[in-house]
């Protein structure tokens, strides 16, 4: 899809006009991340069940061919009907198609986040389906026609006052409500009548194992297992990388998954799914969509290895103040950052920026992605596509003019360091210093490090 | 070419590096007591643990739990446990569960580590009333309970499956500012019965 290009720091600047509220998102992920340091403090074995996953995972990337044959293998053996998709249009061909064979009008949708990456509601509904998310936070977000700000926690931007109003105009509830307790109730009763009323369910895929053809979708509200046990018509939309070699891995990224994303020992319901039930009909659909050009580059392939837990969300302190609608993609934060700008470096080439290189993302990763490390080497990717703003570029190509230079970095420090105190404010602080903007650049020494150093040295000589 | 094959030979034309499949031991947490983990993490998150000593005392301990005591629906799936209500064993769409307001079910075993339960689709013929219902209870026997989840995959085979699942508390959601409501879309309250041993 066209976009212009996405400029972060914009749309950053505009969420963090609002400090109380940027505060308030910064507290409620950081609320979050601390329950995840206590769960996976509380696992002995942490850091062992990290390696395995990421060993796992790049196992299963280096030959991702084979396991998903064999999972092909085993999940049609089991009357499974498995489909597959190069590109996004692919796949929402293929799932409008099943749904139409079956006559289908309404689809209750549980949380996948392939299905926004390919944009399959607005294409349904233009086909006269109806479709209703129905994970609590995506039903919110849905409601309000926005998308999802966080992979996991879609409504973590929004207040429940402003829930409240959404709810008293589409759900018909008390004007004003905001208690949390209240207003889930009444998405309960509303969300039931969906759920009677459809005739297919579609789902993510958390994990698909290659050894027996089943998968696993993990949820805490229970709306997924709702939404495909009462229709006889399941989809299960999953990428390419989801695939897992062994049942018994299963036992690893469980453990790992809920604990990283939101501090529980496991998420209230982990489904598997081998075979339709006597009467019903399901279908997988394996999508590509870029993973395989992706998984072609040695420097980001194991951003294949995600498991869409969110924890580099959570703990980033770019995305906790600047929120997920400043990335302008399906999946924000360090790996989303990641994954759009390999995919399309032009449109998303600020958002590696978007980034202080804490690598704090790397550390909570419960796959060992390099996050960090990606988003450094992407700056470098960029730079040389000339796809920076030309300020940035010339600046950068002065500073490294003179970096490379003793002499004159010597003479220019020497220069700045006489001037300065003497300039006018205009001339410090104007437009050309985008650094300057927020903050006010040091008081200069009169000294170079290196002249007291010298100096030092020669004294206690 | 087809999009399967085309998927295929994409991947199969980018060779990369080897990296071996771990092995699936390890030297994984068990408790000393794991019926005490299982019990205190299925109180975290926001579940309810019941103890009976014996099948004979079964219908005691359920009488002690309010939501069954007060429910005029049940579908009960326990040998020697009466459903009310209706017919519920019987029922072919499952749409017409949506009024059940207890169910009973044996799960198989129970995970220490996070107070899972494992269920699968042999036991309970119509998946849906383990969601629908208002109410959950499950039965297990109180020996047969896993430390860990590398221990729960061991025993389940999936050879035969269709559906299984693990259930870990009530259904939850805290997608409104973070805060806690227990009773999102499934069931608004989860017990599990431990039968035998203490």
């Amino acid at each position: 899809m066209a976009h212009a290009n996405i400029e972060h720091a914009v749309d950053a600047a505009r969420f963090i006009d609002n400090q109380e509220r940027t505060h308030w998102h910064d507290q409620a992920l950081w609320f979050v991340r601390v329950k995840r340091d206590r769960a996976a403090g509380s696992v002995a074995e942490w850091e062992e069940l990290r390696s395995r996953a990421a060993q796992i995972k790049r196992h299963t990337m280096s030959r991702l061919a084979d396991y998903l044959e064999q999972f092909e293998e085993q999940a049609t053996r089991r009357g499974v009907h498995v489909h597959w998709a190069r590109t996004a249009e692919d796949h929402n061909r293929i799932v409008l198609e099943i749904l139409s064979r079956h006559h289908v009008e309404r689809v209750v949708k549980s949380k996948s986040m392939l299905t926004e990456e390919c944009h399959l509601n607005p294409f349904l509904e233009r086909h006269g389906i109806e479709v209703v998310d129905t994970d609590l936070g995506e039903r919110i977000v849905q409601l309000r026609k926005e998308p999802p700000s966080h992979i996991v926690l879609p409504a973590i931007h929004i207040k429940k006052q402003e829930v409240g109003e959404t709810f008293h105009q589409h759900l018909g509830t008390e004007k004003g409500a905001s208690d949390p307790n209240y207003l889930t109730e009444a998405a309960r009763g509303h969300l039931r009548s969906k759920f009677m009323a459809a005739e297919a369910g579609i789902t993510g895929v958390n994990f698909a194992v290659a050894e027996t053809g089943g998968f696993v979708v993990c949820t805490n509200e229970g709306n997924a297992d709702i939404g495909i046990s009462l229709p006889r018509l399941h989809i299960a939309c999953m990428g390419i990388e989801k695939l897992i070699p062994r049942a018994a891995d299963l036992a690893v990224f469980t453990r790992l998954l809920a604990r990283n994303a939101t501090g529980q020992p496991i998420t209230t319901y982990t489904s598997h799914f081998h075979a339709a039930p006597p009467g019903g009909e399901l279908h997988v659909v394996l999508v590509d969509h870029g993973r395989s050009a992706l998984r072609t580059s040695s420097k980001f392939r194991e951003a294949l290895c995600c498991i869409r837990c969110g924890a580099c969300l959570n703990t980033c302190p770019v995305y906790r103040r600047s929120g997920g609608y400043s990335y302008h993609a399906t999946i924000p934060g360090p790996i989303g950052s990641v994954l759009n700008a390999t995919q399309d470096a032009k449109t998303y080439h600020s958002l590696p920026y978007a980034c202080s290189l804490c690598g704090s993302c790397s550390d909570v990763c419960p796959v060992k992605i390099p996050l960090d490390q990606q988003l450094l080497a992407l700056r470098g990717e960029i730079a040389e596509q000339k796809y920076l703003p030309l300020s940035k570029r010339v600046l950068m190509k002065l500073t490294s003019f003179v970096m490379c230079r003793t002499w004159l970095f010597n003479l220019s420090g020497k220069v700045a360091r006489r001037i300065m105190p003497w300039m006018p404010r205009f001339l410090i602080y104007n437009r050309l210093n985008a650094w300057g903007r927020q903050r006010e650049i040091p008081e200069f020494p009169k000294q170079s490090f290196r002249e007291l150093y010298k100096k030092r040295h020669e004294q206690s000589r | 070419m087809s999009s399967r094959d085309k998927i295929l030979s994409d991947l199969r034309a980018e060779r990369i590096p080897d990296v071996a499949l771990p092995p699936t031991a390890g030297n994984w947490t068990v408790y000393d007591d794991p019926r005490q983990q299982f019990v205190q993490v299925l109180e975290a998150v926001g579940g309810r643990a019941v103890t009976a000593p014996d099948e004979g005392s079964l219908e005691t301990a359920l009488s002690g739990i309010d939501v069954y005591r007060q429910a005029a629906r049940i579908w009960s799936l326990l040998p020697g446990i009466p459903s009310a209500g209706g017919n519920w064993s019987e029922v072919t769409d499952p749409h017409d569960l949506e009024t059940l307001e207890c169910c009973l079910v044996p799960g198989e075993f129970g995970v220490a580590e996070n107070g899972a339960v494992w269920i699968t689709h042999t036991i309970i013929p119509q998946r849906a009333a383990l969601f629908v219902t208002q109410h959950l209870i499950l039965v297990i026997n109180a020996d047969q309970l896993v430390h860990n989840m590398h221990e729960a995959y061991d025993r389940i085979s999936f050879e035969q499956a269709q559906f299984g699942i693990f259930i870990s508390g009530p259904s939850k959601t805290a997608d409104i500012e973070q805060s806690l409501v227990i009773g999102a879309h499934g069931a608004r309250s989860l017990t599990v019965v431990l039968l035998g041993g203490r």
